[in-house]
């Protein structure tokens, strides 16, 4: 749809062209390859992971550890006496984990693209006409008006554009992030507008996950004991093995469970509030003096706000991780190499797609 | 038969057309309108009508674009039962269902992009701009090509 208004150009032509005519490039290439920040990018540009993406292995490894652990050593025995669907759960549970996670870790958070060279003079030149206040080596700021309340916009340096309310640029990955939350090192990215709702679902999920082996472990611990007590039978005293594994997963899922917990929960309160964590930590609308300034961004109800943030449409969603089935590749991720304009700067444009 | 005119007493000014501008113009500016936050964070740009496009477009002509692609983003991001109904059914199939389905945002942006091409080419491109689709700057900036007005040394008669 958007490689109508580019056109490639192939190795081949390049001798035809005359010479007085310089090419800005001769080898068409990926956005994603001349993208600025420190995100790295695999698979041809569907999956991006930040620069530091170091704890995302522990994360992984910790899930499947206690997962594996669980069905090793305590599915049998609870299938046999408490239920059969004691596994089914356990699995689907652990699906939507794992695919959060990947979500969560592999999509982009709402980078917004750098300025182009011209658009940012256009921004300077706007700064210098306008006659504002601010000295020249101050932050520059911007102040509009959001549903009646005052907010003020800072000019990013690194991006050299005023960003947009609710945006913060990350220093970890040096990109503006649209709708920033913050930047998670278990999931190796940030957590922005784009991949916020896979973020609640992994913490959601990971909650009933560890709810779930927790319970089940006590309960395999319990009955055991009374099946012991009642029988005297050899046959169900643990073995070494058994008690370490199970010991194992207590201790994980214990020390999990109150911080996810505590995590969903306030989560579900930002979700409901319409606010991100970054707003909520520098404490933005609680207003000073007493006075209660207010949200200029959450709804009047709550169903609305939880809506808003987990329903709203995302611009592509299938950025990321997989390719739709049937999407034609298109050549948008080529830089816009028209042949005979006259020599243009060549700028690090991208979109939301690579 | 009247001899053949030259071009220079041509009273029509020549026109222009996408392949033309795309092979001959070079850029003489370009004017960038930026985003509207007035109502919100929702996707909406400026109407004021940039000083440097005085001489190439009516202010009617541009106003009604930007009010057009005001409207569209408006009706992409809506909340109706549908973008609801969409948010259930991807939360319980963690997301998948995408993979197999295109949403409602996206058949909007494809009609934002169908919108942008048909008014260059009938619009302005023969008037030597350019409008570049805001999703290729991150929905920050519609920007606007002015380009160089090819028909230097014609008179133009109107």
């Amino acid at each position: 749809m958007k490689g109508c208004e580019y056109q490639q150009i192939h190795l081949g032509t390049l001798s035809a062209l005359p010479h007085a005519v310089p090419i800005p490039v001769a080898v068409p290439r990926r956005k994603w390859q001349v993208f600025p920040g420190r995100n790295r990018f695999f698979c041809d540009g569907r999956i991006m992971v930040a620069k530091q993406s170091g704890v995302l292995p522990l994360t992984l490894g910790l899930i499947f550890i206690t997962v594996g652990l669980f069905f090793a050593f305590d599915c049998p025995f609870l299938m046999e006496h408490l239920s059969r669907f004691v596994p089914a759960i356990a699995a689907v549970l652990f699906l939507f984990v794992i695919i959060s996670l990947l979500r969560t870790s592999f999509t982009d958070p709402g980078i917004l693209p750098r300025a182009t060279p011209e658009e940012a003079a256009d921004v300077e030149r706007h700064i210098d006409t306008s006659g504002s206040s601010t000295y020249r080596t101050a932050p520059r700021t911007k102040e509009i008006l959001i549903n009646k309340q005052l907010v003020k916009l800072k000019y990013c340096f690194t991006c050299k554009m005023f960003r947009p309310p609710r945006t913060s640029h990350c220093s970890l990955c040096d990109n503006c992030v649209e709708r920033f939350d913050h930047h998670c090192p278990w999931v190796g990215n940030c957590v922005g507008k784009r991949n916020y709702r896979f973020f609640y679902s992994f913490l959601v999920s990971l909650s009933f996950l560890t709810a779930f082996i927790f319970g089940c472990v006590i309960t395999h611990l319990t009955l055991r004991i009374m099946i012991t007590v009642k029988f005297f039978s050899p046959l169900h005293v643990f073995g070494l093995n058994m008690a370490f594994c199970t010991a194992l997963e207590l201790v994980v899922c214990f020390f999990s469970i109150w911080s996810i917990l505590g995590l969903s929960g306030f989560h579900t309160y930002l979700v409901a509030s319409n606010l991100t964590t970054n707003e909520d930590i520098k404490g933005l609308w609680s207003g000073k003096q007493g006075e209660d300034m207010g949200n200029p961004y959450s709804y009047s109800s709550i169903f609305t706000n939880c809506c808003v943030v987990l329903c709203v449409p995302l611009g592509v969603p299938c950025d990321g991780l997989v390719s739709r089935p049937g999407c034609v590749p298109s050549p948008s991720g080529l830089m816009p190499c028209v042949t005979g304009l006259a020599p243009v700067p060549r700028d690090p444009v991208w979109d939301k797609r690579f | 038969a009247l001899p053949h005119l030259p071009a220079l007493w041509s009273n029509t000014r020549k026109t222009h057309s996408l392949q033309d501008l795309r092979q001959q113009a070079s850029i003489a500016a370009k004017v960038f309108v930026q985003r509207d936050y007035t109502t919100g964070t929702i996707c909406q740009f400026q109407t004021k009508f940039p000083s440097e496009l005085e001489t190439r477009i009516d202010k009617q002509q541009f106003e009604e674009t930007i009010r057009t692609l005001n409207n569209l983003y408006a009706e992409a991001e809506k909340l109706g039962g549908r973008s609801y109904l969409e948010g259930c059914l991807a939360c319980v199939t963690a997301y998948t269902i995408f993979l197999c389905m295109e949403t409602h945002y996206e058949k909007v942006l494809k009609k934002i992009a169908k919108y942008i091409q048909e008014q260059n080419d009938k619009i302005y491109a023969p008037r030597g701009l350019l409008l570049t689709d805001p999703i290729e700057r991150g929905l920050r900036v519609v920007e606007i090509t002015i380009f160089e007005d090819q028909s230097n040394g014609r008179i133009e008669g109107r």
